[in-house]
């Protein structure tokens, strides 16, 4: 891979790059979720105590506060450090999008100061200086705070996967923002959002359930872990449905705007209509497939119809696979898609008059010459990063990372979804549902008989506590996989169709960056041993009760 | 300052609250050593602003070489 491009930049120092940067982006994403997702669980629990003004509700709520804080506290800051590898190791790419860039992470920036500082603090501190109704407010907006952060990062990585809103400039070789809205409110962007967001609060509350889980196992804290796990599995099946809904608008994004990503998630080597969503099908994780020789993946199972209702919502939609996108194609509505090799043509098109409008410039040629250079370079800009693949199949991402983090996340997805049904049944009193439930499941063995009965979620098998304890990691697998989709899928591209990792990254020597990738593993890897032993330590210690 | 202010009220909640830490402690510990190791360390060691090192102020010009002579079949 990438052996095909004329440079003089030490291949491995673009795979060091961008394994830090993908190591740093992982430990980032470690916090934010849970961040999201607590915020929603402990913002529910306290407006229960601000209904009810029932002590317990509001040692409950100060006792995820502090789950929350701990982690907040240990997020803090992780995600500066990718603004310190776009600096040194991507500096050509900063470069070109600094403009875009520039208004969405300094409006993150303010927000998350002002927003979260104000309102954290209140939210610790304020218990017995300010009133119920505004240490509510505060509770809620520090969330809110965090989820508004989170939609200008989103933005501004929605624009790496779909630039739109801007023009690029020759003379300041930057892209431009021309159109502020079309950037903060793209489709790809909010699609983006509500997605990671909705299925952040999954890992909430998968982890609210599983610290729950854990207390009924050991017989303590029974109250808060039965009110909180009724909270909690209610927020996470509403989550995880949310999550299955607004992953399918995401796809259909990724089906308009980026389809060799989908092409690639889906091991669909060869498109047309009326496409099949794969069930079953094997691809080898540690090869590229030959996707101009197979037909398909092998062992492919197909559920029918799917893969073109999940992208076009149209059972009978055109969806292509690789090699189409290779070779070009045209969509039963008349759209014709150029081939990889006639962008390679723009690309280089594009290049060519970018180094010829800086040499007139520089030598102050008249401006008929200069416009005519301008409107060639604003005709190919689009393919501009196609002028730096020499062969076509550079711009296929690596499908195995992409065909197996799709279906981790899918099937995890459907893991959560049956997961909280079954504990919402269990938790609540839901008329004849919940009896039948507990006899059907004594009848295959996963209830004990004793409990089939009675309505209690305490006596139920070990394993099954167990099992919600082990669901914790497994939500962090599921929304990591889906970032690696993310990712991976847009390979090569930094910002797609424009600018590839080879163009994008800085001429360094890979060892010092080899070198600053083992400090972060180190690093990264102590600080979450640390945050992993305060939450267990005040898990274990349980919720400080107050005599009300 | 009156202490019935918002002046002083905030202050209050801060200074009160700072005061009163005590899980808060630690983890405030933690965030500093943490921003001095990205900031004092990191950031001046090892993540140098690679565009103001090799660019001399010409940060456009540097980009337009480097994006120009990487491209393929072009900037001959």
């Amino acid at each position: 891979m990438f052996s095909n491009f004329i440079l003089d930049i030490d291949v491995s120092t673009i795979n060091w790059s961008r394994a830090q940067f993908a190591l740093t982006a992982i430990y980032h994403w470690l916090f934010v979720p849970l961040t999201l997702g607590l915020a929603v669980i402990m913002g529910i629990i306290e407006t229960r105590y601000y209904r009810t003004r029932e002590v317990f509700w509001r040692d409950a709520a100060k006792f995820w506060q502090k789950l929350f804080g701990i982690n907040f506290a240990m997020g803090v800051a992780t995600g500066i450090i990718l603004e310190f590898e776009f600096g040194t190791n991507w500096s050509n790419y900063s470069w070109f999008v600094g403009d875009i860039f520039g208004a969405p992470l300094a409006i993150e920036g303010i927000l998350a100061f002002f927003m979260e500082s104000t309102f954290v603090a209140v939210m610790y501190f304020g218990w017995k200086k300010v009133s119920p109704g505004f240490h509510l407010a505060s509770t809620w907006l520090t969330g809110l705070g965090a989820t508004i952060s989170a939609w200008w990062i989103l933005v501004a990585n929605a624009w790496m996967q779909n630039p739109v809103g801007c023009e690029f400039n020759p003379d300041t070789m930057r892209n431009e923002m021309v159109d502020f809205l079309a950037v903060a409110f793209s489709p790809f962007a909010v699609g983006k959002f509500f997605h990671t967001v909705i299925s952040s609060w999954i890992i909430g509350a998968v982890f609210c359930v599983g610290v729950c889980c854990w207390y009924l196992m050991k017989k303590r804290e029974i109250r808060l872990a039965t009110e909180s796990l009724k909270i909690g599995a209610v927020v996470g099946l509403i989550a995880s449905l949310g999550a299955a809904f607004t992953g399918h608008i995401s796809g259909q994004q990724v089906a308009k705007v980026q389809p060799m990503k989908l092409a690639a998630m889906e091991a669909l080597y060869n498109g047309g209509t009326g496409q099949g969503l794969t069930a079953v099908g094997w691809v080898n994780p540690f090869e590229q497939p030959d996707y101009e020789k197979e037909a398909s993946a092998p062992l492919k199972i197909d559920m029918p119809y799917a893969l073109s209702i999940m992208a076009t919502d149209d059972p009978h939609g055109y969806v292509p696979g690789i090699n189409d996108i290779l070779n070009g194609y045209t969509t039963p509505d008349g759209h014709v898609e150029p081939s990889v090799n006639e962008k390679i043509k723009m690309g280089q098109k594009a290049i060519s008059a970018i180094a010829a409008y800086r040499k007139a410039k520089a030598a102050k040629a008249p401006e008929p010459e200069l416009a005519s250079l301008l409107s060639e370079i604003q005709a190919n800009v689009k393919y501009m990063g196609y002028g730096y693949i020499k062969d076509k199949h550079d711009v296929v991402p690596y499908v195995p990372v992409n065909f197996w983090a799709f279906r981790v996340m899918v099937g995890l997805g459907v893991v959560f979804i049956v997961f909280f049904a079954v504990m919402i049944i269990l938790a609540f009193k839901i008329p004849y549902l919940s009896v039948i439930t507990r006899r059907l499941l004594a009848a295959f063995g996963i209830l004990p008989e004793t409990a089939a009965d009675t309505h209690t979620l305490l006596g139920l098998p070990a394993w099954h506590y167990w099992l919600a304890v082990a669901l914790i990691p497994l939500a962090y697998i599921a929304s990591e996989s889906g970032w690696l989709v993310a990712e991976f899928g847009r390979q090569p591209w930094t910002i797609q169709d424009m600018l590839p990792t080879w163009a994008a990254v800085s001429d360094l020597h890979s060892s010092s960056v080899m070198i600053t990738f083992i400090l972060f593993l180190v690093l990264f890897t102590t600080m979450l041993a640390v945050e992993i032993s305060i939450l267990l330590k005040q898990i274990s210690k349980g919720p400080e009760y107050e005599r009300g | 300052m009156q202490k019935n202010s918002w002046l002083y009220r905030i202050y209050d909640l801060y200074y009160d609250g700072f005061r009163s830490m005590r899980l808060g402690k630690t983890l405030w510990t933690i965030i500093l050593i943490k921003l001095f190791i990205m900031f004092a360390i990191l950031k001046v060691f090892f993540f140098p602003n690679f565009l103001k090192e090799h660019a001399h102020g010409d940060e456009a010009g540097y980009v337009a070489t480097e994006l120009i002579e990487r491209g393929v079949g072009s900037g001959e």
